[in-house]
């Protein structure tokens, strides 16, 4: 395609008449875009916040799972929370450490830098079910049936689905996440400061250490969170390797839990009476919408902040 | 680093010189460093190792059947006495399913009735019409058959029933009409929207829609399906006035909530990213805001919104939760987008759980998670080629001479 054109050309495809109609039919089709989320998380946060009391955001499920009255989702959230929590243990490092290694310290034609951004790159695209898939297959069947196998079980101890798996696979989901937003960080600290360390006779894991990595810092962080928000919010990896319909919660890592987001699927597919335990729906939808926007916006807040606070330094 | 060690060691002719290195960089922190870098490759490797163990594992699952070692097709063979008398002890306990304990605590007549019994149960078993058929061939799989009591030939996905059938087709049909629905939404108003933001709009309005399309990326997806589920379902039954409630088209809108981030963000980064000379050429040869949009911005754009679509179509076809809520899950082949569908994901979704491990239905679960992995392998593959090209193409009108100079040569 040649850039260049000359004007009959250009006029050919849109005459001005045209631009005086497709404008605002733009900016139509933009305003349907925000009436659509706005209706989105309009019905679910004022139809939900309306169900938000305390006794259901920090009460069981004892009294089973679809009275309005009775049931609360604080097994949800605890199940949620342990999740994210370990999942954050094992991804923070793993993703770290490769977006400085692929920033900082690959030499532009490794060969290993190459390989690990097209895995990260490819990671990043894979179908979150086909992740439940690889838990069930690599984490619960082999490492944990390996593990019985070891340990001469005779009832399946880590070869079945559990907390420490369902972190697990989650932490292989959020990988591409932690990595690039890394990259970015150490991306944007310009090169002069890393001179100036060198040139001070620090050596670069020195510049890293004290220069580099704390001008990174909020971007790292926020791509941590962006990373737990989209744990809380998954579900699809988890259905096989450890959330549970209804468990007590969890003493151990190979014990199945409750989830927030297999909650709502479970509800809202399997309730049986829909019209009564409406109210009981939107209320559990909105605590995990009203969860991972409260992830985004402190990522957000925190990144503006931190980014504030450095702006003397550049 | 590797440029850095190849200084050092090309130092040690000149001792001055080696001598003012050898202060700023003493020997202890060097391996420091050394050891660092190691344990990164160490780390970075394992990341690459993991994606490898994620392909191995997937398509280890399906190789079976794959390969056609699998069959569900059963042939009457009696176990003679004689045969009986010849196993072991573990044989005969697995073959009358009890506890090898147990068996030795049972009198030979309840042993000689528990074989009479296992041997009816398995000529009753391989008597059933179609016994005899190996539904998990390729064959089967993918074309359609007469079953016994069919008037013709059918594409059937009925894993749990006394014959199992595993035609897939169903599914892949299912999934394209959902994915072609979701598209159908997600690209019109994905590009209208990055064309207004990144051309048209002021600095204010852009300031307004971006983050609000990335809160919808944030959205958890089983979110959307609720949401799909208990308000878009039953609003667009009444508008259309439909029987079914649940179908490909309520779900291809849904699925498309969760595709427009993907295209808008990338189409977005494309469009803004095309060279501000190229605007102001077009301008220059009088064209007014709308012409240079769409007849120089937009094509000189072109690879990021392919690059967009192909990864949106990635996206829709993997989506899980949102087709599992909302498209009614009926594994009938039905080419109408007002009919209920049932997806591929959706599918090893729900049945994934409660099947046999290393089992027939598991194993054509993780085959359709093979391919769902290969057709999204595909589809990144080519949108990041497509995007290489956009980043490829130099800025041509920045210097028109160097052009023609390089051209010359």
């Amino acid at each position: 395609m040649n850039p260049i054109e000359t004007s009959a050309d250009l006029s050919r495809g849109g005459s001005r008449s045209f631009g005086r109609f497709g404008v605002p039919v733009l900016a139509g089709l933009t305003g349907l875009l925000l009436v659509l989320v706005a209706f989105l998380f309009g019905a679910i946060l004022i139809e939900g916040g309306h169900g938000l009391r305390p006794g259901f955001v920090f009460g069981g499920t004892s009294e089973g799972l679809f009275d309005p009255h009775k049931t609360g989702v604080f097994p949800m959230i605890f199940g949620t929370s342990a999740l994210v929590i370990l999942m954050t243990v094992f991804v923070v490092p793993l993703g770290v450490i490769t977006g400085i290694y692929l920033q900082e310290f690959a030499s532009p034609v490794s060969r290993l830098a190459g390989a690990t951004r097209l895995a990260v790159k490819h990671l990043a695209g894979i179908p979150s079910i086909v992740f439940g898939l690889f838990g069930l297959g690599f984490f619960v069947h082999f490492l944990g049936g390996g593990l019985d196998r070891i340990g001469g079980a005779t009832e399946p101890v880590w070869g079945k689905p559990g907390l420490i798996w369902a972190a697990l696979t989650m932490a292989v989901l959020t990988v591409p996440v932690v990595v690039v937003s890394t990259e970015e960080a150490l991306r944007s600290v310009p090169d002069s400061i890393r001179d100036a360390g060198l040139s001070l006779g620090a050596t670069r894991l020195e510049t890293l250490r004290l220069a580099v990595l704390p001008q990174a810092a909020p971007g790292i962080l926020t791509g941590g969170m962006l990373a737990v928000s989209r744990g809380a919010g998954e579900v699809a990896p988890i259905l096989f390797v450890g959330a549970a319909f209804s468990a007590p919660l969890p003493n151990s890592l190979n014990d199945q839990f409750m989830e927030l987001g297999y909650h709502i699927f479970v509800l809202s597919t399997q309730s049986p009476d829909v019209d009564r335990t409406r109210p009981l729906l939107f209320a559990t939808a909105c605590v995990l919408l009203v969860l991972t926007f409260a992830l985004n916006f402190t990522a957000i807040w925190v990144r503006m902040n931190l980014r504030a606070r450095m702006r003397p330094l550049h | 680093m590797e440029a850095f060690t190849e200084i050092q060691s090309g130092i040690p002719a000149d001792p001055a010189v080696r001598g003012v290195l050898g202060d700023l960089l003493a020997a202890d922190e060097r391996r420091a460093e050394q050891a660092a870098v190691a344990g990164m490759r160490i780390v970075a490797g394992g990341v690459v190792a993991l994606v490898l163990c994620l392909f191995l594992f997937v398509f280890r699952e399906a190789w079976p059947l794959m390969s056609g070692q699998v069959t569900t097709a059963r042939k009457y063979a009696p176990v003679t006495a004689g045969q009986f008398e010849g196993m072991t002890h573990e044989e005969r306990a697995k073959y009358l399913r009890v506890e090898p304990a147990r068996l030795l605590q049972l009198s030979p007549e309840a042993v000689t009735q528990l074989a009479a019994l296992r041997d009816a149960e398995t000529r009753e078993a391989s008597s059933q019409p179609d016994a005899g058929v190996n539904a998990a061939s390729w064959q089967n799989l993918l074309f359609p058959r007469q079953w016994n009591g069919y008037d013709r030939p059918e594409y059937i996905w009925q894993p749990n029933s006394k014959t199992p059938k595993f035609n897939i087709m169903p599914l892949l049909v299912g999934s394209l009409r959902i994915c072609f629905m979701a598209l159908a939404v997600a690209l019109p108003l994905g590009f209208a929207a990055a064309l207004f933001v990144s051309q048209f709009a002021s600095p204010k309005v852009r300031e307004w829609v971006k983050p609000v399309v990335e809160l919808l990326a944030g959205c958890p997806t089983v979110v959307i399906g609720f949401f799909g589920l208990l308000v878009v379902a039953s609003m667009v039954q009444a508008t259309f006035g439909l029987t079914i409630r649940l179908n490909a088209f309520v779900a291809g809108m849904c699925v498309a909530l969760a595709v427009i981030p993907t295209v808008f963000s990338i189409s977005e980064e494309a469009l803004s990213g095309v060279s501000e000379s190229f605007r102001d050429a077009a301008r220059a040869l009088g064209a007014d805001e709308w012409q240079s949009a769409l007849r120089v911005v937009v094509p000189a754009a072109a690879p990021g919104l392919m690059a967009a679509a192909l990864l949106g179509i990635g996206r829709a076809l993997g989506e899980t939760m949102i087709a599992m809520m909302v498209s009614g899950n009926a594994a009938a082949l039905d080419l109408s987008l007002f009919a209920s569908a049932r997806t591929v994901p959706a599918t090893i979704g729900q049945e994934l759980a409660e099947t046999v491990i290393g089992g027939v239905h598991y194993r054509v679960l993780f085959l359709l998670g093979a391919m769902l992995f290969a057709v999204c392998f595909v589809t990144n593959l080519l949108g990041s080629w497509v995007l290489s090209r956009l980043r490829a193409v130099p800025a041509p009108m920045a210097d028109p001479v160097a052009e023609e100079a390089r051209l010359a040569r």
